[in-house]
């Protein structure tokens, strides 16, 4: 994959799947970067995957980051393979913290589920329409979504049955 | 204000109890009478803090939730609050068993930020050591899991066969664990002097061990039973999930990082991948199994030509002096100081290394904003991917063949849970 490469999948998308899809390209260090807008990251990456000249069969990974002080702060990632061309492409939205959603992309990728899961727990996306939004590695009656840039490093108190209701919001 | 912290009502702020209630399982089948277990979180055959909510129909499974985050100890979160080069001790703590694994990901991506070129002697070195990590990796696999299937005697040869390899990283780095070998730019220091030869001693001890394993284990009529035919899952739901490595292998899709997209000199060794024909539990017992013996040859074919040169790169602003240089240089003595208290920065961007760990593609995505310190550092863990597999593997099998199939997907719940 090179840039211009690239720019002629940003075209194609944009010509399928509409026109204010794609709101950027990005080739920094050998790597490809599509930019789309949230609504659509369903429909992007359902043309990837069954589009005619499109090999993006595979999805290996969807995480999260946060870009603080930037803005929209939230920025969700999906690293697409094409084990037919042995190469990657990432797909990346990004969503500001006051309205975090996303459609999600189960349907299309299974293994989207628990990673889906994982961003909504450690970032607070919300991934419309998936089977199972839990959290899945914080307990289920955490309150804050601690990966994000403004959440505390260290200092969090261990919670036992017996303190629990003495450290209230203790986040804040 | 819904970007506080908790604010958000959505999707149901429900309360805890409730939620418990709301993962007990639905009656499936025709049969209404269903048994919900827990298998886990402490339990031997869960290989670590995993919690397995098993419905039960008599003795069959029929559908199987994983239940994780015992041990989420918010590495990727401690990992924004240090210099790049002290990430690499929390990264290596992720997988524990394929610590090299995670810390060669992890400077892949920061050297593909840094567009730093590693030298080829660091390269070998990196692969030499890669290949042994997996070697004792899979060893601590059919050591436990040959266990869980009742074969105790593996568990004392598997385990007993590690250690040889631990006493290798122990000369190389110091440490049998965990042991920080890999530095952005290339390795800490040097392979010592005797290195050379106590892993030549190590893969002709493995080559002989290797046989006596599947004397043990591939006659046996009990193993044989419990894990031909067991676990079937269709390469292509496996695809879908995301499944990789000897999982995916096993199913007959010979997809292997270190031959689709080489890195870090794999390009320059001759080696199979092994494939199976059926998918199940046996295919994978058989497939690790070679990889072992594959991972030998890489080895020896890295000891025969590995080449002279520095084992770091010589970018001062990177890689921390020789010693050596900082009683008489003064620049050196400049150099150390500011990467030992600020660490080097590196231009913003974002970064994603894949490389192919004992278990699967191992992804390391780093952000980084320009500091010293990343901005986030993410692991897409093989054994957090794969798990979402064992409901297919398990579902309408007996219970005794969901033990052999936990056993066969081997999960590391340290990588699940980071």
């Amino acid at each position: 994959m090179d840039a211009t490469g690239l720019e002629l999948i940003a075209q194609r998308v944009r010509e399928k799947v509409g026109e204010d899809a794609v709101t950027g390209t990005i080739f920094y260090r050998r790597a490809a970067t599509l930019e789309v807008a949230p609504p659509s990251v369903h429909d992007v990456l359902a043309y990837l995957r069954d589009g005619e000249d499109e090999p993006w069969e595979r999805l290996m990974s969807v995480h999260g980051c946060d870009y603080l002080p930037e803005e929209p702060r939230l920025g969700i990632h999906y690293e697409l393979l094409s084990m037919e061309r042995a190469d990657r492409l990432n797909v990346r939205t990004r969503v500001g913290v006051g309205d975090p959603h996303v459609p999600t992309v189960v349907d299309l990728h299974p293994t989207a589920n628990f990673q889906e899961r994982e961003v909504y727990d450690m970032f607070g996306v919300v991934f419309d329409g998936h089977p199972d939004m839990r959290r899945i590695l914080m307990p289920e009656d955490y309150e804050g979504y601690p990966q994000r840039r403004d959440f505390p490093m260290g200092g969090e108190p261990v919670i036992y049955t017996y303190n629990e209701p003495k450290l209230p919001r203790w986040y804040d | 204000m819904t970007d506080e912290p908790g604010t958000m009502t959505e999707p149901l702020q429900v309360p805890y109890r409730e939620r418990e209630r709301s993962v007990t399982m639905e009656p499936m089948g025709e049969h209404d009478e269903l048994l919900t277990i827990n298998i886990g979180p402490h339990h031997p055959a869960t290989h670590g803090v995993l919690r397995l909510l098993t419905t039960l129909e008599g003795e069959i499974v029929r559908d199987v939730k994983p239940i994780i985050g015992y041990v989420h100890t918010g590495i990727e979160k401690s990992c924004e609050d240090q210099q790049y080069w002290k990430v690499i001790p929390f990264v290596e703590r992720m997988d524990y068993l394929a610590y090299y694994f995670n810390a060669q990901a992890f400077c892949m991506a920061v050297e593909r930020l840094l567009d730093e070129e590693v030298p080829e002697r660091a390269q070998w070195l990196r692969v030499i050591h890669l290949e042994l990590n997996r070697v004792a990796s899979h060893l601590f696999w059919i050591a436990t899991g040959a266990l869980d299937l009742g074969a105790i005697t593996m568990l004392w040869w598997g385990c007993r066969d590690r250690d040889l390899a631990l006493d290798l990283f122990e000369m190389s780095g110091g440490q049998r664990f965990h042991t920080r070998y890999f530095q952005v730019g290339g390795v800490v220091e040097d392979i010592p002097p005797g290195f050379v030869e106590m892993t030549r001693e190590f893969v002709k001890t493995m080559r002989t061990r290797i046989p006596q394993y599947l004397d043990l284990l591939d006659r046996n009529e009990i193993w044989l039973q419990r894990t031909k035919g067991t676990g079937i899952v269709p390469a292509e739901d496996l695809l879908a999930l995301g499944v990789t490595g000897p999982l995916l292998r096993a199913a007959g899709v010979g997809w292997d990082l270190r031959k689709a997209t080489p890195y870090s000199g794999y390009e320059n060794f001759d080696f199979n991948i092994p494939v199976g024909s059926v998918g199940d539990n046996y295919d994978r017992f058989r497939v690790r199994v070679e990889e072992m013996s594959e991972s030998l040859n890489i080895v020896e074919q890295a000891l025969d030509g590995l080449p002279e040169g520095p084992y770091i790169t010589p970018n001062r602003k990177v890689a921390l002096p020789p010693r050596h240089e900082l009683a008489t240089s003064m620049e050196a003595l400049i150099h150390h100081f500011k990467l030992v208290t600020e660490g080097f920065r590196v231009p913003p961007g974002e970064a994603y290394a894949a490389i192919e760990s004992p278990r699967g593609e191992l992804g390391c995505f780093v952000l980084a904003d320009g500091s010293a310190k990343p901005a986030r550092v993410h692991m897409r863990d093989p054994s957090f991917v794969n798990l979402q597999a064992l409901p297919e593997m398990a579902r309408d099998s007996l219970l005794a063949d969901f033990i052999a199939c936990v056993a066969m997907l081997d999960p590391i719940l340290g990588g699940v849970d980071r």
